[in-house]
């Protein structure tokens, strides 16, 4: 059993390092994410239309603030859950 | 009680350093507008800070300065602080969190978004904090009775 554990954990590196070979380089010009129109938009709009001096707290709280509204509804569901399920009795 | 536990040194340097680092927390919370950091980074950071003196000083004492009631007040209350600043903005006429309809600060939309984005990451931390504590609190092992009797 452990030996296909090793197995699989081995094919799936190898996989996901045989995936990696073809994103594009950190910071790289020409990648898809820096040519999309969006992007053109965010870096030149984020900042004036959200008041906030950091690009990425723009994203997170303003154009994706329903996003964030739901990380935080995880969050909060995971700790009521380990409450209730964790929880121990008042002895 | 464990040896970490008897250090004199540990439990002076704990309870110098855990002031500090909550305050750490709260810039971090606040400096998520204009630099690295928000709710959620803030939020574990100061979450970090309670759990440190509970391991410090025990679980009790611990749950005295944060008890299990205050942790699900708080969790929900930073969730209710996020959505209800999205619903004001549906009040004021916008769509759902969208901060420039409150007419807080008159025909300046950014002004008004930076607070509200700061209200929302102020809201964010203390869900985070508050979860933080019940999952530390939650999961870790109940004290020993005789060795409390020792005290």
């Amino acid at each position: 059993m452990k030996t296909l554990a090793l197995f699989v954990v081995v094919i799936t590196g190898a996989m996901l390092i045989y995936a990696g070979q073809d994103l594009p380089a950190f910071g790289d010009i020409n990648s898809p994410a820096y040519q999309a129109p969006m992007t053109q938009y965010f870096i030149e709009n984020a900042l004036p239309e959200s008041g906030v001096t950091n690009i990425v707290t723009a994203l997170l709280a303003n154009y994706r603030g329903y996003d964030t509204l739901g990380e935080t509804a995880v969050i909060f569901t995971a700790g009521m859950a380990v409450i209730l399920l964790l929880r121990r009795r008042e002895t | 009680m464990s040896g970490i536990q008897e250090s004199v040194i540990i439990r002076t340097v704990v309870r110098i350093i855990v002031p500090f680092i909550q305050l750490f927390a709260l810039y971090v919370i606040m400096h998520g507008a204009s630099g690295p950091g928000g709710g959620f980074q803030g939020g574990v950071i100061f979450g970090a800070a309670i759990i440190l003196y509970a391991m410090i000083f025990g679980i009790g004492e611990g749950k005295k300065k944060m008890s299990d009631a205050l942790d699900k007040i708080l969790a929900s209350t930073g969730l209710t602080i996020y959505a209800a600043t999205g619903l004001i903005c549906i009040v004021c006429g916008g769509m759902f969190l969208q901060y420039g309809a409150v007419p807080l600060i008159p025909d300046n939309p950014a002004e008004v978004s930076k607070y509200l984005i700061d209200l929302v990451e102020i809201g964010i931390g203390i869900t985070v904090l508050a979860v933080m504590i019940s999952l530390f609190f939650n999961v870790s092992p109940p004290e020993s009775e005789p060795e409390e009797a020792e005290e």
